[in-house]
């Protein structure tokens, strides 16, 4: 039976059990939303097409699924680009469908044209131009497989509308059919057993080793694996800013986050570890700082699924290509079998204790205000840490709130974080949370936002009051570009140059009211847990609670750019002692 | 081509924009292409292109890496010099007044190249051949003035060992 290529489309996004896309129509993608009118996928109707992007963004963290968002051509397709790059820097799952101008008008410069596939193909892992409806089971299906498979990105199909309006004959490619498409494309996700041998050997004869996670251990859904590799082991985990909640930050082992605003003691760990073991880490330069004093007497295993990503930045000893839950799985197997047959593992126990020592003398800490004085946004976040109902998911947007919601929330299970690590994008938070919130209606969704960040996508609100999509936003405000500020305090002499927003605009209380949400406003520290019990007591609309805290609270630990993280600057209170951390 | 220069033979599916993909890849990541040549291979659905690389700024096997990841590079084979064929052709309008005609048609001859247009005071010549001999009649053409010159960028094939089979190629994974 024929049917158009824009029903195509749509039973080949629900042969992918896409459950929800986000997007907004117009004009060279009109036809596919026809269609869309009788399909079982929930449509989200956004306000800004970069929300879509990031909503599927949000919903692709939480559930391990591609986020899908469609939207028609040119400027909308451009307001996607944003996102594509958000999700290519940090390996999130995500499908974009576009809508291009006919394939009789491509490159006559027609209205809202725009060479989608050419903007795009540096910020996707893969893109395509559908030229024929024939084409667009087939490449849809690539699509996601590609997202899905290997090292998770984005993909993007561009869809003529002359494509959508053409008759074709149904019909769904096999999954051997896919791959045998796909000659390039064989990902390699089963470590090499030899180099897996001999990282088991490395790991029990390492007197300082650390487990340096970063989000590939996410992305495989190896955190069981991972937590048996460290007890097994008896080694400390560090979990970068894509990793949090990768291992339980309450568990005797975790040092928390590295990097440049890491906690000391992990910051210390891998500076002085004599083995590295990356699972799924990519030596970004927040966290390795600068790169000739980066971890200098440490050896490197690194089990990554990009080979492009094996000595990219630092030359490991031990290369694995592979699947963090595949590997890990076999590293402890190697590991018991080399125990089992005699092998000891080196005595840890000084390592250990010099390790207790650093998390006891550097712990993360902040001066509280006094009675009358400014809020401290840190003080927010434990409040909203210590009520969060159980499971709740936290959602950041970029800057200094972003840091203190990864320093100061208590990460105890996988996939509860959502932020923008790798492309720092301003104005994540509102709209991935509402993704995330729909990828798992069952848990409560806090947003961390800064009023900078919140002032790019606040409008996603209206899309979250009319879609009942019922998320919280903790704005940290205090009137400024924070982190920024912070950086033009400490390293231009505080001249502050176009930093500070304003105190009295907007009024984020009545703007949020005006979209549909109960807004709250504190000022004081009596009022914080007031406010967030309020929050969390409404389930039916989103809630926006205004904290105006400290301006001058800057964050700690902090590695200046450019300087090796042994030139870690602790909060004055620790400053004293850093030498103990050499 | 000098010590940093290495060859790539990469096979890729024929499909739009996929000389795209490849340059950009070579754009985004800061990597220097010194030659390129890109034409359909033994099928019809792949082409092979032959990109001689500056490895000077990027080590070359984050190259190989990087480009392995296009979803449409189906094969790379990092040509070693001493173990490969390599040709190219260069066209090349050499200033030839008449008293100097005869020199550059003996020169060309020497070099067993073509003269494709005499001109009143110009002529056309063609030379395939190995990179390096192209260099040496590039370099003896410049004496008498090149008034345009084109070269297509090599093309490579790995030589074949005594039984005839492919060398084994290298790839990236």
């Amino acid at each position: 039976m024929k049917i158009t290529g824009a029903q195509a489309l749509i039973r080949s996004l629900e042969h992918e059990n896409v459950d929800v896309m986000f997007g907004l129509p117009g004009g060279c993608i009109l036809p596919a939303y026809d269609p869309l009118l009788e399909s079982t996928i929930r449509h989200v109707l956004v306000r800004h097409e970069q929300g879509a992007g990031h909503m599927a963004e949000g919903y692709a963290h939480v559930t391990g699924r591609p986020g899908v968002a469609m939207v028609t051509s040119g400027p909308a397709a451009t307001n996607l680009v944003t996102p594509l790059c958000d999700a290519y820097m940090d390996s999130i799952p995500m499908v974009a469908i576009t809508g291009q101008v006919s394939t009789t008008a491509i490159g006559s410069d027609a209205f809202q044209e725009c060479d989608t596939v050419g903007i795009t193909r540096s910020v996707t892992k893969h893109n395509e131009l559908v030229m024929s409806a024939d084409d667009l089971p087939m490449l849809i299906r690539q699509a996601f497989h590609i997202a899905s498979t290997g090292r998770p990105g984005p993909t993007l199909v561009d869809v003529p509308k002359d494509v959508l309006q053409a008759q074709m004959t149904w019909h769904w490619p096999s999954d051997d059919d896919v791959i045998a498409s796909l000659p390039g494309y064989r990902p390699n996700t089963k470590g090499h057993p030899r180099m897996i041998k001999e990282a088991a050997k490395l790991i029990l004869s390492a007197e300082r080793p650390v487990l340096y996670v970063g989000g590939g251990v996410l992305k495989a859904r190896a955190a069981e694996a991972l937590r048996e590799l460290a007890e097994t082991t008896g080694i400390h985990v560090v979990t970068t800013l894509m990793a949090r909640g990768a291992f339980p930050d309450d568990h005797p082992l975790c040092l928390g986050m590295p990097g440049m605003h890491g906690n000391a003691a992990a910051v210390a760990a891998m500076q002085r570890s004599d083995l590295l073991i990356n699972l799924g880490a990519r030596f970004d330069d927040r966290v390795t700082g600068r790169l000739d004093g980066f971890a200098p007497d440490a050896k490197v295993i690194h089990v990554d699924i990009d080979p492009a990503e094996q000595g990219k930045v630092r030359k490991p000893d031990v290369p694995i290509v592979g699947d963090c839950r595949d590997v890990i799985g076999k590293l402890v197997n190697a590991i018991r079998h080399q125990l089992d047959s005699g092998a000891t593992q080196a005595d840890t126990s000084a390592w250990k204790s010099r390790i207790s020592g650093w998390r006891e003398q550097f712990p993360l800490t902040y001066e509280h205000s006094d009675p009358g004085h400014a809020l401290k946004p840190q003080f927010c976040l434990e409040q909203l840490r210590d009520s969060a109902p159980e499971g709740t998911i936290l959602v950041s947007g970029v800057g200094q709130h972003q840091m203190w919601a990864s320093q100061y929330w208590n990460f105890t299970e996988p996939y509860s974080w959502v932020n923008s690590g790798g492309l720092g994008t301003m104005g994540f938070s509102v709209p991935a949370a509402i993704g995330a919130k729909v990828g798992r209606p069952d848990r409560t969704v806090w947003a961390v936002d800064g009023d900078g960040c919140f002032q790019m996508t606040a409008q996603e609100l209206v899309t979250a009051s009319v879609e009942r999509i019922p998320i919280k936003v903790a704005i940290l405000n205090n009137s400024y570009l924070g982190m920024v500020r912070q950086w033009q305090e400490m390293f231009y002499e505080e001249r502050y140059s176009e930093v500070y927003l304003s105190t009295e605009l907007p009024d984020f209380v009545k703007w949020s009211e005006a979209m549909g949400c109960v807004g709250i406003r504190v000022d004081s520290p009596e009022e914080v847990a007031p406010a967030i019990d309020k929050a969390n007591s409404i389930n039916d609309r989103p809630v926006v609670v205004d904290f105006r805290v400290d301006a001058s609270e800057k964050v700690f630990p902090m590695v200046p750019a450019g300087a090796t993280n042994d030139d870690l600057v602790l909060p004055a209170s620790q400053s004293a002692d850093v030498g103990s951390l050499r | 081509m000098n010590n940093t220069h290495h060859i790539l033979s990469v096979l890729v599916q024929n499909r739009p924009g996929v000389l795209a993909r490849v340059a950009s890849l070579f754009a985004r990541r800061g990597y220097n292409i010194f030659s390129l040549a890109v034409a359909p291979a033994e099928s019809d659905a792949q082409s092979r292109i032959t990109i001689v690389v500056d490895v000077e700024s990027s080590p070359l096997e984050q190259i190989v890496k990087q480009l392995f990841k296009l979803v449409d590079v189906v094969k790379i084979s990092e040509l070693d010099p001493t173990e490969s064929v390599e040709r190219e052709l260069l066209l090349a309008t050499v200033r030839a007044a008449p008293e100097d005609r005869s020199q550059v048609i003996e020169l060309t001859s020497i070099f067993e190249g073509k003269i494709l247009a005499v001109g009143t005071t110009a002529i056309t010549v063609s030379l395939d051949g190995h990179p390096s001999k192209l260099d040496d009649f590039e370099a003896l053409l410049d004496g008498y003035g090149l008034v345009e010159l084109q070269r297509t960028g090599r093309v490579a094939l790995s030589k074949l060992d005594r039984t005839a089979q492919p060398r084994a190629t290298r790839k990236a994974s």
